[in-house]
């Protein structure tokens, strides 16, 4: 089974790196762009098939590593 | 006094730190590998070093703080026990939940390695109390990831019960945004547990133990651990 984790910044935490991109973005010359923040995503295979135990997994995974809760969100999804 | 220094794949400050401990309290510290499951019987201090444990892989602190030997230092400043994190230290111990908020990257996206003035903020610490209140130190800074967030709450309660250890600030002991070098909430530069048995500092006082390199100013905290007592609460 595999899955994706997407791990993103919460909402007003200041993004230093996002802030740069979103610099750079302007500066080559891209319109439109209000604002960038940028996150992490992992790319994950599991053993076993059963969904719900993955779903388990994965967010045993992310409370207890990808993510830093106190300021990151998390979202799982099983891709396959 | 009883000192362990552990080691995790990528520190690289821990011969520093082991020379400020023997500098300061004249007592030799023992090093503790990260897949230890116990600390030494005895330990009194136990001291997170700088460097880049695991790479800065994931979060600066990340795995280190998920590291076999961490269960015993939770342990061990559950008991009241000495635990110091210098730099990756302190990303550490906010990646294990010894200490609230987290290091995010610096404002400027620099990695900043120069020399600092900070403010000793209280002096009644198991770690200042060779330092004087309101004294400007100078000791070095060398971090990418040292600017402190908490949410609003944590930095209330951490200002109302004084667990701010070090402020940056200028010469004058001035604190403002000219001065802090990353863009941390209130120019924190270190903080303290509730206990005050739990110091993390961004700064590197184990650099500014001999004037041959460059000052003395760090000396003191290492002296201040030799009476070993936490702060009576």
């Amino acid at each position: 089974m595999k899955a994706r984790v997407t791990v993103t910044l919460k909402t007003g935490v200041l993004d230093p790196q996002g802030k740069a991109i979103e610099g750079a973005l302007k500066s080559l010359g891209i319109d439109g762009v209000d604002s960038v923040r940028q996150g992490k995503v992992f790319d994950i295979e599991l053993a076993g098939a059963d969904k719900a135990a993955a779903e388990a997994t994965l967010q045993a995974a992310c409370e207890k590593l990808l993510a830093n809760t106190v300021i990151e969100n998390y979202r799982v999804e099983i891709t396959g | 006094m009883k000192s362990a220094v552990v080691v995790f794949p990528g520190s690289n400050r821990d011969g520093d730190i082991i020379r400020a401990i023997r500098a300061g309290t004249g007592h030799e510290p023992v090093k503790v590998w990260h897949a230890d499951t116990e600390l030494p019987a005895g330990t009194d201090l136990v001291v997170l070093p700088g460097g880049f444990s695991y790479g800065d892989y994931l979060r600066c602190g990340a795995i280190a703080g998920r590291a076999n030997i961490m269960d015993a230092v939770r342990a061990h400043a559950a008991r009241g026990g000495l635990v110091l994190g210098v730099c990756n230290g302190f990303q550490i111990l906010v990646e294990s939940g010894l200490l609230p908020g987290v290091l995010m990257r610096n404002s400027q996206l620099k990695f900043v390695c120069k020399m600092q003035h900070l403010r000793v903020e209280r002096a009644d610490t198991p770690f200042t109390n060779r330092y004087t209140t309101g004294q400007v130190i100078e000791v070095a800074i060398a971090h990418g990831e040292g600017n402190y967030i908490a949410d609003e709450e944590t930095v209330h309660q951490l200002e109302a019960e004084g667990r701010v250890a070090f402020r940056y600030c200028d010469a004058d002991g001035q604190i403002g945004s000219r001065t802090n070098p990353n863009g941390s909430f209130n120019d924190i530069a270190g903080i303290y547990s509730s206990g005050f048995n739990v110091l993390g500092m961004m700064p590197h006082p184990e650099n500014l133990i001999d004037p041959l390199v460059g000052g003395t100013d760090g000396l003191a905290l290492f002296q201040s651990l030799v009476s070993g007592k936490p702060l009576a609460a």
